[in-house]
């Protein structure tokens, strides 16, 4: 895992201290409110509905179990003994006070953690696969990037104060874990003549005009990795619309002037970031990539293993669902759902926290992943160590065998928290899981991803759900617009709306509707929902959930 | 009226030379015309306001097309954001007086370290 270096632990600090006079002088007036929103942005504090929210960064999802002790530290003395992992690799604290946060951010520079650019119009927290460095179809760990990145684009003094949010996402596989298709700038790493290097994607993303990222360069040799990004985003920063807010973001730049006139600038201004990198910035990164060294994996036998799913049932299913296939053989890639039935998608209590912390430290090299389905994965574990681990799970109520399922949803915190919300979305997520556990549907379903949004702005990423359920507000009720066929990854598509939205309480049913339909349609078992959809299109659906007059009118 | 603001704090106007303002929203294939009009006296790079981060890169690209001369952001710039003007190739920040008084010498004495941890200039080399 990647460790400090005596500059990012001097920048930590530095920063924390620059934070705390800034919560200072805003009390003292020096800064006005209006001021201190994007400086308070920057280092990950908003203001939500109830209160204020840090949002703590968890680059590229990798944390260490003593990181993970100090977040449920910082949940007990700060907040309700609670945290909430997010969809960008993120953990949310939903009830600091202002005048404590300066001290958070301090507890979080003693274990190598900050808040920074978690929020504001800056380059965000990049993302990528939470399997990263142990997936057995990867082309390479992604991680060294995107520790380069953030370094790069930390405090960088042209892109604080861009004309809107600004996401990268990097996948090693070309399965992509990692959604780049909908982030601003996605990354995949590829290799080409024996080189190692990226093919980039810009202007995807999902809120209000959600749009596919399109390829802006086919292969990005490593050595100009920096200087193309500082290309596309100061590109970015002067030709982005800073009129409208809802048209500032890239994919509106892109999508206004063509990907190849913008491709022309980008390519243009590069000549220029080329000539202003040395290379150091290439020995910088040899150094990141020795970091992310694997552990010494062991070499015990899979035979209890294989002899524990044989004998318990409990095990065999957890092991069918939350395992993933490890590129090493007698290892194994565990997500530990963090989607208990009925209870809010993302969140662990401070209990759970350091249970997973103690189990990386015994089963899994002391490592932990925060995946962008907001579940936890516990990245090396020998096999053979899986049946003590799976038992200690189960007595910690984390055993929930429904990876991929339907109710492994992904669902934003909405009214319950965002002042933004139109709608709940924790609660529609909470009884479409019950109801379809309740029915025994879950099991026969198998492959399914429901994404649920609570407003337009769309981070529950409902239009990449193969199910997308987005809450309005119509004229002071809560109605609730189904999209399907959505997709992430390699075939990345957004949802067809189906038709008029429903009421509160007929979202399960509709629901329901669509699944029942599926599992009469379907060539067999092992034919996905998304699959299905691809080969007969939304019309047997949308039939399920109107009726077959509306179709034929 | 208005106060200059530089590594050894504030200073009033004593820049008597050209002076060729450049507006935030110049277009990207203007630059390299107005680094060769103003060399030898002052460009002064507009920020209205602290939102607008344009004026950072304006800076960053002018001085990359070879301008030497004396490079000013003005306008409502915060204390906060001196360390981001100098690294972008500023020499100097001119704010409005209320600005001044409200933000006073001392904040902006806080960030003349800009030299100092900066991962950019880092990785530049
Ligand atoms: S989608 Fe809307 S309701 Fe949900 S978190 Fe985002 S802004 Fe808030």
């Amino acid at each position: 895992m990647y460790k400090y270096s005596d500059f990012d632990t001097a920048f930590v600090r530095e920063r924390a201290r620059q934070f705390r006079a800034q919560v200072e002088r805003r009390l003292d007036g020096s800064l006005t409110e209006d001021e201190f929103r994007p400086l308070r942005l920057m280092n990950g504090v908003y203001l939500q509905l109830h209160a204020y929210m840090l949002r703590i960064a968890i680059p590229y999802g990798t944390i260490s179990a003593p990181q993970m002790r100090q977040l449920a530290m910082i949940a007990d003395t700060w907040d309700k003994g609670y945290g909430h992992f997010t969809t960008r690799q993120n953990i949310q604290f939903n009830w600091p006070k202002l005048v404590d946060i300066p001290d958070i951010i301090d507890a979080l520079a003693d274990v190598e953690m900050h808040a920074i650019q978690t929020s504001g119009n800056t380059i965000r927290n990049v993302t990528t696969d939470a399997f990263a460095g142990a997936a057995a179809d990867e082309v390479a760990d992604p991680r060294p990037i995107a520790e380069l990145i953030r370094q790069w684009s930390t405090d960088h003094p042209e892109f604080q104060f861009l004309p809107r949010k600004f996401k990268f996402a990097i996948t090693g596989s070309p399965a992509d874990r990692a959604a780049i298709r909908v982030h601003d700038v996605g990354l995949q790493v590829v290799e080409k003549g024996g080189q190692r290097g990226v093919r980039v994607y810009v202007g995807g993303g999902l809120g209000r005009t959600p749009m596919i990222g399109q390829l802006l360069r086919d292969f990005l040799p490593e050595a100009d990795l920096l200087p193309y990004f500082e290309a596309i985003v100061s590109t970015y920063n002067l030709m982005g619309r800073r009129d409208n807010k809802y048209k500032a973001r890239i994919k509106i730049t892109v999508f206004e002037n063509g990907i190849d006139a913008f491709r022309e600038q980008v390519e243009a201004e590069f000549v220029r970031t080329r000539a202003e990198f040395t290379g150091v910035d290439q020995q910088i990164l040899k150094e990141i990539e020795a970091e992310f060294a694997p552990p010494a994996f062991k070499n015990d036998p899979v035979d209890a293993f294989e002899a524990a799913k044989a004998v318990d049932p409990l095990f065999r299913r957890w092991s069918a669902r939350n395992l993933t296939a490890h590129r090493v053989e007698n290892h194994a890639i565990v997500t530990v759902s963090l989607k208990e039935h009925g209870k809010t998608p993302g969140d662990a209590s401070s209990a759970q926290m350091r249970i997973l912390a103690d189990l990386a430290e015994r089963y899994a090299y002391g490592e932990l992943r925060v995946s962008h389905e907001q579940n936890i994965v516990l990245p090396h574990v020998a096999k053979a160590d899986l049946p003590a681990l799976f038992a200690e799970l189960l007595r910690a109520g984390l055993a929930t065998p429904n990876i991929g399922l339907v109710s492994d949803i992904i669902a934003c915190p909405g009214m319950d928290y965002c002042a933004l919300a139109t709608a709940r979305s924790i609660p529609v997520a909470e009884e479409i899981a019950t109801h379809f556990k309740e029915i025994g549907l879950e099991d026969e379903v198998g492959k399914m991803q429901i994404k649920i949004s609570g407003c337009i702005n769309a981070c529950g990423h409902h239009h990449i759900g193969h199910i997308g359920i987005l809450g309005l507000d119509r004229a002071g009720v809560e109605n609730y617009q189904i999209t399907l066929g959505g997709d992430e990854g390699p075939a990345a598509a957004i949802g067809d709306k189906t038709g008029p939205g429903f009421a509160y309480d007929e979202v399960v049913p509709a629901i329901e509707r669509i699944l029942r339909a599926y599992l009469d349609l379907r060539a067999g078992a092992d034919e996905a929902f998304i699959d299905t959809f691809r080969r007969l299109g939304a019309a047997p659906f949308k039939e399920a959930l109107y009726g077959v007059s509306r179709d034929a009118a | 009226m208005s106060v200059i603001v530089r590594d050894d704090g504030f200073h009033a106007e004593d820049w008597v030379g050209e002076i060729t303002e450049v507006p935030a929203d110049t277009a990207i294939a203007a630059v390299a015309g107005l680094a060769a009009a103003g060399q030898g006296g002052m460009l002064r790079v507009a920020f209205p306001s602290f939102a607008d981060g344009r004026g950072f890169t304006l800076g960053r690209r002018l001085r990359d097309a070879g301008f030497t001369g004396r490079l000013r952001a003005a306008g409502p710039v915060l204390a906060d954001q001196y360390a981001m003007a100098r690294r972008s190739g500023f020499d100097e920040v001119e704010i409005p007086d209320d600005l001044a008084a409200r933000q006073p010498e001392d904040q902006w004495l806080f960030r003349a370290d800009w030299r100092e941890g900066s991962y950019r200039a880092r990785l530049q080399g």
